[in-house]
């Protein structure tokens, strides 16, 4: 292992290796006059412009076709994927992402329908959008939900927009929001964009929300306490009814962050633990594609406190026909937060995943997800350091303990497993346990699968302790199209589109 | 259930690790009554061909594109996508990876992001972009607060031709996040000539227009552009028919500090409104100050040129509150779908598929004015304009809609207004999938229709 980069592999002439092909820019493969579309060159005949038509070169490349599709093909092979292996991780759900998802969300008559169309001829959407809200408010126990955030975060603006509505309706001015440590980096973010103040709460040395110190915080200033659950410690905050009583009883509401909606889907009701609102990632519980980073989806569940409040635009039902009402005059609610209706294309894959599995499916996934995840706590507890004691829920949380004077770090251990062929896990989040290593497996993990990653991580944990390995654990990854990058480089000399200055310097 | 690969034997294999006896053992330390003993009453798991049936006869109950004549614009556009792009975000290397937080297993998509934000800043003019936002309306926004964050400033001027629905999202976060809307003078219908400089002074952080606009008029701010800066404002131009591009000045050329747009047109289906995808461009000297996520050029251990998420000290996962915007998830695969398709027109494609959506929208307006009573009130436009009937808008609409023409947006369906004016006028929208023949179709229905 110490010598991978052995010096006796010659050099290819292309610089390629095997499979590793070196791909260069598009912009770089320009072919000028060259289309991979035909479309038929007409003439401007009209003055309808205003003087402002532009012959202005913008400087796109030019390739046919089939040199488009060989160039994302390549770079679809420098990426990793959950199709490709198991994507451990923590707080980000990935799971399968089921085929017939896709092949509905395309389905003629949804994907060729316009948002702004007369509302007789989208009934059969209107009809998905309502089904989607009925199953989402059975599994959270939730009086109302509003359906347009585009992701979890904008859910999160939504709900906390809502607590905002609420307390100018009570002619109430509060500006603190209490946050656990633990919270995703969202929920700060979003308290702050919406003008409150952030007051973190600390955890227990058992991994959930301090109580005594939550209490010791309430006041007539605090609109809210923004708190995930189950943590992203993988822990079910079991004091979560005497938190929300609490809350409640000092005037402010409790906001619950649904990231990790899926170790309880089906199983435990938001709605019966007194949550005022929660948003919930299709793309996490609901299994619709993360993309590389998104679209995302986040409704926003509401109970009878919030509700009053949705955003615009509201579904209602008038003499068997749906109708949409999209101006807000005569309502409270808090007004538009995003064009048009929701992501429509995510609410279609999401309706399929949950018709797919039904209520039985979906109490298998939540069992089958926090056991997958408490076999491989257990298997990796005398390996690695659990953080927390106990059963977790869908992810396990470990500390780098286990390295300490190992001189490996948690980045290390991370990038080892790269090149083992693994996704590595959630690394330094959450905030609250040292080189935090949060491993969230999902219940579309085969038990080969877990055992093959189980191995990998003992085999690690076991090279890094014997100190022998520092090494090579600081060169991994080495069997990538890249090794580790320069992000100090990047960041103090950005570098943010490509210059075609630049190609004569860079291969 | 077929999506599941635990089996009863390996479960029995696993509890026996965990030492426990039962699935919900690991459940029990969360208390009793707030567990369900059982499944919810709800229906259970469903085949391919069961679930497939039903979301058919559901889609069924719509009449969508491929089943009518398309004619509605409005912030979303009935374009055509080349079979290549749907096979490419189809691939499961970028649908089923995740944000490139570790960038040796994802240079892949970190390269089209890097590929993405030059197209961005070529069309648009603009120095640098982001590898997208939500959507058009959510990436306006984030420009508003990010020109009050840079000008230190509060209030905000909007064009009243910028789309409505843009428009309401500013509203709902000045609410709630600190800026003021500055009341200017409500919308002339489908007129450009607003004079939006008067409202400037030393308390204004950002004017925000559009072209086209709403309405469908081209505008130059150029003139603007000069004014804002002598006042120390910003303008904020925001393109919501991103074609457009491919045949006029861009944003940047007048002058824009911020251009943000709807990306909708290039790769993305209509589909009823979402996911889209958010474009977001600006001044270099701004990058620091910019919203969202940020692909980089660097060098890896061995010297080689690879990209990596970067400036990530401005996000929400490193500087928490203190972040410049609270947006995590953006838009990843619709910004592919968008790249690819771009990709694919290259230089010639764009421009001609702008030159032929101009052309088309061109023939549209003459045969439409060739019905004397129905008035285009647009001077200028790209591939969609605004016409007033000589009755209801909405009944006009509900008459195609029988005859298989989806002929246009309702002005009223945006505004509370009683007026005859805003009752009587049409946003009518034509693109490279609409024929001659096909708007001819659509011309007689209305024609029928206005002499009813």
């Amino acid at each position: 292992m110490n010598n991978h980069q052995s010096g006796d592999i010659k050099k290819t002439i292309s610089g390629n290796r095997g499979l590793k092909i070196e791909e260069p820019l598009i912009f770089e493969q320009d072919n000028p006059g060259m289309s991979g579309v035909d479309i038929p060159d007409v003439k401007i005949e009209t003055n309808r412009l205003g003087g402002l038509a532009s012959d202005q070169k913008i400087g796109l490349p030019g390739l046919s076709e089939s040199q488009i599709v060989r160039h994302y093909t390549r770079l679809s092979q420098k990426n990793y994927a959950i199709d490709a292996g198991i994507f451990p991780l923590g707080s980000c759900t990935m799971k399968h992402n089921p085929r017939l998802n896709e092949k509905m969300a395309r389905l003629p008559g949804l994907v060729d329908l316009h948002p702004l169309q007369p509302i007789s001829t989208i009934q059969g959407a209107l009809a998905i959008i309502r089904q989607l809200s009925d199953w989402l408010q059975q599994l959270t126990g939730m009086a109302a939900v509003a359906m347009s955030p585009a992701a979890g975060a904008h859910g999160e603006l939504c709900g906390m927009m809502a607590i905002q509505a609420a307390l100018r309706d009570r002619n109430e001015k509060r500006n603190r929001v209490l946050v656990p440590e633990s919270a995703h980096g969202t929920n700060p973010a979003t308290a702050s964009v919406c003008g409150f103040q952030v007051d973190s709460v600390p955890a227990t040395p058992k991994g959930i929300m301090d109580i005594d110190i939550f209490r010791s915080k309430l006041g007539p200033d605090v609109a809210a306490i923004m708190i995930t659950n189950p943590n992203t410690c993988g822990l079910f905050e079991t004091d979560i009814v005497q938190i929300a009583k609490d809350i409640h009883e000092a005037g402010g509401y409790l906001y619950c962050d649904g990231a990790n909606f899926n170790a309880i889907v089906g199983r435990v009701r938001p709605g019966d633990l007194g949550i005022d609102c929660m948003h919930i990632n299709l793309h996490k519980t609901f299994s619709t594609p993360h993309g590389g980073g998104g679209p995302g989806s986040g409704p926003v569940v509401l109970a009878d406190s919030l509700a009053p409040y949705a955003p615009l635009p509201l579904l209602s039902i008038r003499s068997g026909q749906f109708q949409l009402i999209e101006k807000g005059a005569k309502t409270k609610s808090l007004g538009r937060l995003k064009a048009f209706h929701g992501q429509m294309g995510m609410f279609i894959r999401a309706l399929t995943y949950i018709l797919s599995h039904g209520a039985d499916g979906l109490w298998q996934v939540s069992g089958d997800a926090v056991l997958n995840a408490n076999y491989i706590r257990a298997s990796l507890e005398q390996d690695m350091s659990v953080a927390f004691p106990g059963y977790c829920m869908h992810e396990a949380l470990f500390s780098d303990q286990f390295l300490a004077g190992t001189g490996v770090t948690t980045l290390d251990f991370a990038k080892a497993l790269i090149d083992e062929g693994f996704h590595p896990m959630t690394v330094y989040f959450p905030l609250v346990v040292h080189g935090a290593m949060l491993i969230e497996p999902t219940e579309t993990e085969s038990l080969a699968s877990l055992d093959q990653f189980i191995a990998s991580m003992k085999g690690l944990a076991a090279q890094a302790k014997t100190g022998n390995w520092v090494n090579a654990f600081k060169q991994a990854p080495v069997f990538t199209p890249r090794r580790r990058l320069d992000e100090t480089l990047a960041a103090r000399q950005p570098i943010l589109k490509w210059n075609p200055s630049d190609l004569k310097d860079k291969k | 259930m077929r999506y599941l690969p635990i089996s009863e034997n390996d479960r029995q294999k696993m509890l026996a690790r965990i030492g426990v006896k039962s699935v919900d053992d690991l459940f029990s330390h969360i208390p009793a009554d707030l567990r369900l003993k059982k499944p919810l009453d709800l229906p259970k798991h469903k085949g391919e061909i069961d679930v497939q049936r039903h979301l058919e006869n559901l889609a069924n109950q719509n009449i969508g594109a491929g089943k009518a004549f398309m004619f509605l614009g409005g912030g979303a556009y009935y374009h055509n996508i080349p079979a290549a792009v749907d096979y490419i975000i189809q691939r499961g290397e970028f649908l089923t990876s995740y944000t490139p937080y570790q960038p040796e297993l994802a240079q892949g998509t970190l390269q089209y992001l890097f590929e993405f934000q030059t197209q961005v800043a070529m069309i648009t003019g603009m120095e640098v972009a982001n590898s997208s936002m939500y959507d058009g309306s959510t990436a306006t926004v984030e420009a508003v607060m990010m020109a009050c964050r840079i000008t230190k400033r509060q209030e905000v001027v909007i064009s009243a031709n910028l789309h409505p629905h843009y428009a309401e999202v500013i509203e709902t976060h000045a609410q709630f996040t600190g800026f003021r809307i500055r009341q200017i003078e409500g919308a002339v219908l489908g007129r450009k000539s607003e004079k939006l400089a008067r409202y400037l002074d030393d308390q204004v952080s950002c004017v925000v227009v559009q072209t086209p606009d709403f309405f469908g008029n081209i505008n130059d701010f150029t003139e603007l552009a000069e004014l804002c800066h002598k006042k120390g404002a910003l303008l904020i131009v925001v393109v919501t028919e991103i074609i457009s591009l491919g045949l006029l000045k861009s944003p940047g050329e007048m002058g824009a500090d911020i251009v943000v747009g709807e990306g909708q047109s290039l790769g993305n289906p209509l589909s009823f409104g979402g996911p889209y995808v958010g474009l977001f461009a600006t001044r270099e000297k701004y990058i620091r100050q910019m919203p969202g996520r940020l692909v980089g050029q660097t060098v890896d251990a061995d010297g080689c040129r690879s990209w990596v998420l970067t400036l990530s000290t401005r996000e929400q996962h490193i500087r928490r509150e203190k972040a410049t915007s609270s947006i995590c998830t953006n838009s990843g695969l619709c910004a592919l779908a968008f790249t690819v398709h771009l990709s694919l027109l290259g230089e010639d494609g764009f421009r001609k598929l702008a030159r032929l959506n101009h052309a088309r929208a061109s023939y549209l307006a003459k045969k439409l004015t060739g019905i004397r009573p129905l008035h285009l009130l647009n001077e200028t436009f790209f591939n969609e304009f605004t016409v007033t009937l000589p009755k209801s808008a909405y009944d006009a609409v509900e008459h195609m809609a029988r005859l298989g023409i989806l002929g246009g947006v309702p002005i009223n369906r945006f505004y509370n207004r009683q007026d005859t004016e805003f009752a009587r006028s049409l946003l009518v929208c034509a693109t490279e999938m609409n024929s001659e023949e096909d708007i001819d179709m659509f011309v007689k229905a209305m024609r029928e229709h206005v002499y009813e």
